[in-house]
């Protein structure tokens, strides 16, 4: 390293490239104007959701905000978000449910257990599943997943928070196993070949020696599987619908904070007035929500790593 | 009889003996049975994955035609085509593809090259990061405000490209940042030992060197873009537009917006669910060529050095 720079600054003394290092030096403030876009990105959202939701909040008590009454659109608006919030938390657990269990022993399975040959062959497979837009999610979960829960379920209405997070839950699934398995695959073979010489089988390896030793790797990718489900947009959109009802019902439709976001955005409340204000405030709490799942896990999966 | 107590504790050993074989076998047995239920996971995942396209493609047959994919929009499930749409989502992209292409490339030039091992360089990494586990939504808030009223574009291809490149951006910037740190230090050595400049080095040999893994990268982070729907159902694009895009400012529509609206309105007209369908089936393909093109640049031009 040292020597490399020392070569350069050589060349940079000697005669001659004037024009040359002047170039560079344009070039590496123009890299350096574009490596600051991101942080300006940054600070454009935060400024964004904070200056319009304290338009928000200078109209609505924030008691009024964490109440239980939400109807925008009534001759006496109301802003409570605590509805959205459940419907958040609900349909957020239901693909948990799912993405956990499978996630999880996918990742043992092709982290420990499958032949090579195989792994090769699944691992871009569930990428495929990873990378179907939520959108088409969205339509599987509506057109199939709720027409098929309805013949087992008679109370099941049409748009429901049930089909909406256990679809969601299947999109989870890769991140959840991909990112296991990144933590297992991580644990030294020696750790294993030790287990295995005291005569333990495989399965007794993967659970005592294996899933211990990577568990912070697994914890983290499950909180940032939970904040990838609340900050998910389209299959709640279109499978849960757009119910403002305080409910722990899962067969009924329950509103999430992303798709209020969607709703409200599609026309119905103009520039300008405290419904559209609100679209920030809801904005707000789901970016703190998202931000604080993301820190604990880089906390996790930092703190308590075991080095090798 | 003096030994009588050390012959018991054999006789003992004797008798557990078949049960430490029973033991081992069952644990055996167990780990067995364990495997094979580990792999029905992921079974399971692909036996959806099947089930979903099964049931797309089954809706389409005998929609996706010709005809739909060049003809206009129209309330008519039976006239509607969509042309305009592709040609949203392809405009779309003229937009994406350059902007983050520039600014991503370029932040991970800086951050590799340039940086060095600055305080400045590992707080845009932690941002990068970050940023990259916002929701689509809360950027769709970002560029309905920033876009769409801040500079006025409203909801043009414009504001839409923009959003959905400031979206994809961490995406480009993580992959262009390993293409980068996989071109060996030696390759620059070289290159500064016969006079050249930084920049000359980064240039014409750091670039062309990392350019397979940038594309990769860039391919997949276009793939995301394409088919991202909420942010631009933020940014308010109009429900159902009949007229063909011309130019970056005008109102537009993409496949996956239309995607949304004709599945939301199956309520008011059943075979609007084959539409979606068929759109979603072109949508698919697109991002099947797409990923097909990033597997093939990765095989094909990837060096090891």
């Amino acid at each position: 390293m040292d020597g490399r720079i020392n070569i350069r600054e050589l060349i940079m003394k000697s005669a001659g490239g004037a024009l040359h290092r002047r170039a560079d030096r344009i070039v590496s403030v123009f890299l350096l104007l574009a490596a600051s876009i991101s942080i300006i990105t940054s600070i454009g959202i935060v400024l964004t959701l904070v200056t319009d939701a304290a338009h928000f909040f200078s109209e609505v008590s924030l008691r009024d905000f964490f109440g239980k009454n939400l109807a925008p659109l009534g001759s006496n608006p109301s802003f409570g978000v605590l509805p959205l919030i459940v419907g958040t938390l609900a349909s957020s657990l239901l693909a948990m449910i799912v993405a956990v269990p499978v996630g999880l022993t996918a990742a043992i399975y092709m982290s420990e257990f499958a032949p090579a040959g195989l792994r090769n062959t699944l691992k871009p497979m569930m990428e495929v599943l990873a990378g179907i837009p939520t959108i088409v999610y969205g339509f599987f979960a509506y057109s199939f997943v709720t027409p098929m829960l309805m013949k087992m379920l008679p109370g099941l209405e049409a748009k429901n928070v049930l089909s909406a997070g256990l679809v969601m839950g299947v999109m989870i699934i890769p991140m959840v196993a991909s990112l296991s398995e990144d933590a297992m695959n991580a644990v030294p073979t020696a750790l294993r070949e030790g287990a295995l010489a005291l005569g333990s089988t495989k399965l007794e390896v993967t659970l005592k020696v294996v899933v211990p030793a990577a568990i912070s790797g697994i914890i983290a990718s499950f909180i940032l599987g939970i904040s990838r489900a609340v900050g998910e947009t389209m299959i709640v959109v279109i499978a849960s619908g757009s119910s403002k009802k305080l409910t722990f019902d899962i067969m009924q439709s329950m509103q999430t904070m992303t798709s209020y976001i969607v709703e409200f955005t599609g026309g119905d409340a103009g520039s300008g007035t405290t419904g559209y204000y609100s679209l920030y405030a809801v904005g707000l709490l789901l970016f703190i929500f998202t931000l604080i799942m993301n820190l604990i896990a880089q906390y996790i999966s930092k703190k308590y790593r075991e080095a090798y | 009889m003096a030994n009588g107590s050390g012959s018991g504790k054999y006789e003992k050993l004797a008798i557990e003996a078949p049960s430490f074989q029973k033991r081992t076998k069952r644990r055996i047995l167990l780990d067995k049975v364990a495997g094979k239920l580990f792999s029905l996971s992921i079974f399971f995942a692909l036996a959806v994955l099947c089930i979903l396209l099964y049931q797309i493609v089954s809706k389409s047959i005998g929609w996706l035609d010709f005809k739909f994919l060049t003809g206009n929009l129209s309330m008519d499930p039976y006239k509607a085509g969509i042309r305009g749409v592709i040609i949203g989502s392809v405009l779309l992209m003229v937009v994406v593809i350059p902007v983050t292409l520039l600014l991503g490339v370029s932040t991970a030039i800086y951050l590799e090259e340039y940086a060095g091992k600055s305080r400045l360089r590992s707080i845009i990494n932690t941002n990068i990061s970050n940023l990259a586990s916002v929701p689509s939504v809360i950027f769709g808030l970002l560029g309905l405000t920033v876009f769409g009223r801040l500079f006025n574009l409203g909801s043009s291809i414009l504001a839409g490209g923009l959003t959905l490149s400031l979206l994809v951006l961490p995406i480009v910037v993580v992959a262009s940042q390993e293409a980068i740190r996989a071109v060996p230090g030696f390759l620059r050595d070289a290159s500064y030992a016969i006079g050249a400049t930084k920049w000359t080095t980064v240039k014409k040999v750091v670039l062309p060197a990392s350019l397979p893994g940038i594309l990769t990268g860039s391919i997949l982070a276009m793939s995301r873009a394409i088919g991202e729907t909420a942010p631009l159902v933020v940014l308010g694009i109009p429900t159902l537009i009949l007229r063909i895009p011309n130019g970056l400012l005008d109102d537009f529509t993409a496949l996956p917006i239309q995607i949304y609206y004709w599945t939301l309105d199956t309520v008011l007209t059943a075979e609007y669910a084959n539409l979606a369908a068929a759109t979603i089936v072109v949508l698919l393909v697109l991002l099947f060529l797409m990923n097909s093109a990033a597997i093939i640049i990765r095989n094909k031009f990837q060096k090891r050095y």
